[in-house]
Parts: C-alpha cells; structure tokens; sequence
C-alpha cells in the first residue's frame, strides 16, 4: 500500500478582509492587518508543506473575504464533496467557486436543497465511524439528516449554544479515532454527554485557550497545528503523544477562524475512519 | 407504541410532528421531549423505529399537545430547529357532491372519534361527529360536520379521501377505582353491587354538571317489574331524555291501567282473564284520547313510565318497527324520520343507559360519538357484544337481569344522596 500522502485545500488570502460581520468575532471597527495576514497564511502553508502535506488552491475573488476558510467548502467523503449552503448571503457566493474548483479536483459534487443550511467540514467532522456535526448557528439539522441519509454513517447531531463557537470546528477538534479536543462549555448537557459518551479520550479546554481558537487546529498524522496561545494545550498533547505546532495566526481570529478553518482535507481527516480504510490516490 | 409525557392529555391543539435520523445515540429525541415539556406542553409518541445498526436512520412520530394555538407555535418552533417537523400537511379534498341523498366516490367515512380536517392550513374540529357519516365542509363559515349519506345536497361539499383528516382515538380512562377491571370483555361473573355503584356515581355527576342522561330501554323493564325503579329515577332528576319502541311505551301504559304487562299480573304474577287483549286495548284507548299526553292530562293514566315522562318533562322519542300493533300515536313509524328525530336529540348528551333493548341500543350507539360514556345492560351478553362490534367500544357492558340492576342502581343513588346531603349538613 502506498502512504497516503494528505492534500489540503487553501485559498490564498489576496482579497481577505473584515468586510461584514456575521459572527462576534467580526468588527469592522477593528480591521485585520492585511500585510501580516498574508505573511501568517504563507507561514501556515509552508509549515504544512513541511509536515508532507501538498496544497492545493482555490483562486481567490474580489468580493469574497472569506473564501480563505476552505473548510467550510464541502465535506469531504471519499471522492464525493457535499456542497456547503451558507446561511449568510455574504458568503453564498462562494458555493459557486468551490463547486468549480472541486469539480475540476475530480469530485462528485453533491448540492443539497437551496433551503438548507449545511457549512462543510466547518460544521462536521468524522472522529472514527461517526459523523459529528454542529447545528443550530450556521448548519441547520435537517441538512444534517440529509447529508447522514447521503453518507450512509451514524451522524450525530450536536447543537452549539455559545455564539462565539459557532461552527463545530472552533470547539470539537477530532485527533484520532478515538480521541478529540473540545471546549465542553460551548455544548449543552445532551451534546456534552453524547460526545463523552461516544469519544475515548477527550482533552478539554478551558476557556482563555478556546477562545484563542485552540480548537481550531490541523491535524496531520501525530502533529498538531494550532494558533499561538495555547501552552496548556499544547503540554496536553505532548503528554497524549501528540506534536504540537504553534503558528501565529491573530489576523484571521479577527474573522472568526485559525487553522483549521482555513484548511480542507481532501483526502480525508486522519480521524475518519473512512480515511484510512480507502487510502486517496489524489 | 405509545410513550406519553403522563396522562391522558386534556390539552386541545395538537400537530403531529416526525423527526428521523441518529435521533437516539444524540439525544435528539430526549432533547425534543424535554424542550415539549420545557414549553408546558405534552406529548405522545405515536409510531417509533428504532435504527438496527449504527448507520441505520431512526424515525419518531410525536403528538405535540398544548393548551393554546400559541403555546403550541412556540413548541413547533423550538422543536423544529432541532429537526422535528410537521408531517407534511395538506389540506382536506373537497368534492361537491352531484347527487342529492349520496357522497361522491371516495367519499371520507366517519368514525364516531373525535375528528378534524385541514383547511387554508387550519385544522377545523368536525361537528355532529357520528359513524358511518361523510363531512360536509362550508368553506365560508369554516365549518364542517358529519352528514348522514340522505341527508346530502346536491353541491355540498364532501371531503373526500383520508388526506388532511385527522382522527383523535378516545382513550380509555385511566381508572383507579375499583371498577377498571369491569372494564374488559364480557362477563357474567363480575360483582354487580359495584357496577351499580359506578353507575350511581356517573348518573350522579351527570346530574350535579347538569349534563343529560339519555335512556334506551326496552320492554323487559316492564315485564320485569322494574318500570317502578326507573320512575323513581325520573322523578328524582337523573334522566332527561328517552328513546324506546311501541313497546316500552305499550306495556307501561298497560301497566298504568289493568296492572299487567302483556296480560300478566305484575304483582301477583297470574295470567289475568283475557290479558292477552290488554296491551291491544290500551293501544287503542290512548288513540282514542289523542295521544300519550292527552291520556296523561285526561287523567286516564296515573302512573308509570310515560306519565313520569309527560310530568317531568323528559323528551321522549317513540321509534316504531313492523311488528308493532297498534302503534301508539307518538310511535314515528317512518324509520329514517325516527333516526333524524334521534339525532336532533344527541349532540346533548352526554350519559347513556342502555337498558334491555338490543336493537335500539344499536341504533343509539350508531349515532353516539365516542366520547359519550354508555352503560349498556343486557341480560344476553350478545346484546352488550354486538354493540361493541359496532364500534361503540366506549360501551360499559353490564350482563345482568334488568330488574336486580336497577334495584341495586336506586339503592345506591339513595345511599350517595344521603351521604352527599350528610355533607352538605352545615356544622
């Protein structure tokens, strides 16, 4: 078997900017500093390259801001992508864009029903066999039934109740099959005891380190990417046989994403089961 | 399946709501339960599937039950965001019918439950509910009620098919009392003194909300001797209207002038001379005089069933069949006539006593919606059986000689009158 090489989309942060404010992260009172944003996203690529990953781009527009996060393009399953359907018109734009360039990547690109509000890997994330999705802020749950009834795995819907945390990935950060980090605060007391139940290990933030979007991070094999800010974690994962790296990442946590967010696995999260079962040839 | 958030719900607005997909292992389902209860309203599971393997889907169906149209909206929208929806809802089909006196083809067949139809995406209550109806809807009004096949108009408009009708089964009444276990199939062997006690207490309470008892009685209570027990009823207050035949009517009346019933002698038991011609020849003097009530007011009869009737004002309706004699001039001999005089008088009630008649009772229970409680004593448990069997399930049977019945019914109403009055004594 040949090692699977992991691919991740980004998208060059040529036209990022804090244009509107769709999360409480977002104010236009307080800009992104656009030089250094730019040096911060080279910074994360060339690290990721270090770490074996290849990268692969979307071309960036005019007019879209936050077509830098790739994770909210689709969700990735095997060769198939299910489109996102963002709840804000602000980045409906972007469903277009990711359609063609993940096309052109040679998936099959599912779109779900105009009326639903599903966004991509931001919102869902397999930790072994399971499907764990976010709903509520952006995602609703019945776009999440619908993907569960394409994908044919468990789904299990979680509701995010802290607007701060308003995609699963800003708080639920799958390591490995059977291990994740999260911030249990930005759950109520069902997803709280649906994700300890259905997760072995689990490493729990607390909230000065969540709020630095700890959660927020890129796994590649044992190594660990996440924004600057978080030595609490970090000391965790390096206990849990993890390598952390830490990469400053400010300018873009004025928008409401780090890492991960500006991050899409093509080939499928180590955490997913899927994953290693059906090794990409991308 | 049948999980509810406690008892029968007493909450009036209800919508059906579906909810599918990994709904167990993420607490969906608990989650949309609680967030019901949350909003103070209820809710049953009508239908659950549970996934077999991980990947498999569940599914849920819920009754979502409150108290106003309000309180129910604020529900449907909570739940709804965490994915419970409700089932795709149409409105009714409207046909107008073509033909005075028949439904369309396809025609929506009533029940005798609750029922409601969706129209311009509102459920209406359906009025005169009665079985083996259709439902005739005035879309202006925004009204709807059963309507008896004959009774139909030519360019009324019938619902038709079961798409946006909903139909709400009676529940049994969740007793503690030691009566629920009468409440099973038919038996002979079932202590009667405690059945008459129910009874009491029902009559009772039916009297106190100055609801309306109705009584369907048949002929035995006369020649059983027990026509006194039920007057004692009428003059006491506990029933407000009565159906019977030529019959009951006849031998009571019979009873009023020569003292037999069917010509024997109601206190000695012996044949009278000639008594075979009795109930013929009080037939024909109550024809002579007019009618029941002209006999009444002519003082020609002065006691009995129907003089309790007359001087109590209890609506009575006579319903005549082809072996009557005579009949009695109040006797409705034209059937269909006699079915819609009867169903003038039901949306009123709200007890029934059934008493030895098993034809009428039938009838009664055909008319009945289910919600009326009915007590149905027959000495012939097939009577109390077949009634059942018509979808008058609501029906407490009671198999019993009439006589003994109505006898223990009285004394207990005497105990509990006493008993309430011995309360009701200031200190």
């Amino acid at each position: 078997m040949t090692p699977r090489i992991p691919t991740i989309l980004m998208c060059p942060p040529d036209y990022f900017g804090i244009e509107y404010e769709i999360n409480p992260w977002m104010n236009r009172a307080f800009p992104a500093d656009h030089g250094l944003a730019v040096q911060q996203w080279h910074a994360l690529r060339g690290l990721l390259s270090e770490l074996g990953a290849t990268i692969e781009t979307v071309t960036p527009c005019s007019g879209l801001p936050d077509l830098v996060f790739t994770a909210n393009a689709a969700l990735i399953d095997g060769r198939t992508a299910i489109l996102s359907r963002f709840r804000h018109p602000q980045r409906q734009g972007e469903e277009a864009v990711f359609r063609d360039r993940l096309t052109q990547l040679g998936f099959e690109v599912i779109e779900l029903p105009a009326d639903e509000y599903f966004e991509g890997a931001g919102d869902a994330l397999f930790c072994g066999e399971t499907l764990f999705a976010g709903y509520r802020i952006r995602s609703s749950v019945h776009s999440l039934q619908r993907v569960a009834a394409r994908i044919g795995a468990q789904v299990i819907p979680l509701e995010l109740t802290d607007e701060r945390f308003y995609h699963l990935d800003t708080c639920f950060c799958p390591l490995s099959q059977t291990s994740a980090i999260w911030f249990p605060a930005a759950f109520d007391h069902y997803g709280r005891q649906v994700i300890e139940a259905n997760v072995e290990t689990l490493i729990a933030l607390d909230e000065a380190e969540a709020t630095c979007f700890a959660a927020n991070a890129v796994v590649l094999g044992r190594s660990v990417v996440t924004n600057i800010g978080c030595p609490r974690l970090h000391q965790q994962l390096r206990l849990a046989g993890f390598e952390p790296v830490a990469t400053p990442l400010s300018e873009f946590v004025r928008a409401g994403g780090s890492a991960k967010c500006l991050t899409l696995r093509l080939d499928g999260e180590d955490a997913a089961a899927w994953a290693q079962r059906h090794p990409s040839d991308l | 399946m049948n999980l509810a958030s406690g008892p029968e719900s007493t909450k009036s607005c209800v919508e059906d709501v579906e909810v599918s997909g990994h709904i167990i292992d993420s607490l969906l389902l608990p989650k949309i339960l609680d967030a019901i209860m949350a909003h103070k309203g209820s809710f049953e599971i009508r239908r659950i599937t549970v996934g077999q393997r991980r990947t498999d889907p569940s599914y849920a169906l819920v009754q979502v039950q409150a108290d106003t149209e309000e309180q129910l909206e604020r529900i449907l929208k909570t739940i709804s965001d965490h994915g419970a929806v409700p089932v795709v809802a149409s409105d009714c089909r409207l046909v107008a019918a073509d033909l005075p006196g028949a439904f369309p083809d396809g025609f929506h067949s009533t029940t005798n439950q609750r029922t409601e139809i969706r129209l311009g995406g509102h459920w209406l209550p359906v009025e005169l509910q009665e079985m083996d109806c259709g439902i005739v809807v005035d879309a202006d009004r925004q009204t709807a009620q059963c309507i008896p096949m004959l009774d139909v108009r030519a360019g009324q408009q019938i619902v038709v098919g079961h798409l946006g009708v909903r139909v709400f089964p009676e529940q049994r009444a969740q007793s503690h009392s030691g009566f629920e276990f009468m409440d099973s199939p038919v038996s002979t062997e079932k202590p009667k003194r405690v059945v008459a006690r129910q009874v009491a207490e029902w009559l009772m309470e039916t009297k106190r909300q100055s609801g309306r008892t109705l009584v369907v009685g048949g002929p035995a209570i006369i020649h059983t001797g027990s026509g006194r027990y039920l007057c004692e009823l009428i003059r006491r207050g506990y029933v407000q209207t009565l159906f019977a035949g030529n019959a009951l009517a006849t031998h009571d009346l019979e009873q009023s002038i020569y003292g037999t019933s069917l010509g024997v002698h109601l206190e000695r038991g012996d044949i009278m001379p000639t008594g075979h011609e009795h109930h013929l020849r009080t037939i024909n003097t109550i024809r002579r005089c007019g009618g029941i009530r002209q006999a009444v007011d002519q003082g020609l009869i002065r006691s009995g069933i129907m003089y309790e009737c007359v001087k109590h004002d209890v609506d009575y309706v006579l319903a005549g069949s082809i072996r009557d004699d005579g009949p009695l001039p109040e006797v409705i001999t034209d059937s269909v006539v006699a079915q819609a005089r009867m169903r003038e008088r039901i949306p009123d009630i709200t007890f029934c006593l059934m008493l030895s008649t098993l034809l009428h009772s039938v009838a009664v229970g055909n008319l009945l919606p289910a919600w009326v409680r009915v007590v149905c004593v027959d000495i012939n448990p097939s009577a109390v059986i077949k009634l059942a069997d018509r979808g008058s399930f609501q029906t407490v049977p009671v198999v019993t000689d009439i006589e003994p019945f109505l006898r223990a019914l009285l004394e207990e109403i005497t105990r509990l009158e006493g008993e309430s009055a011995a309360v009701s004594v200031p200190p």
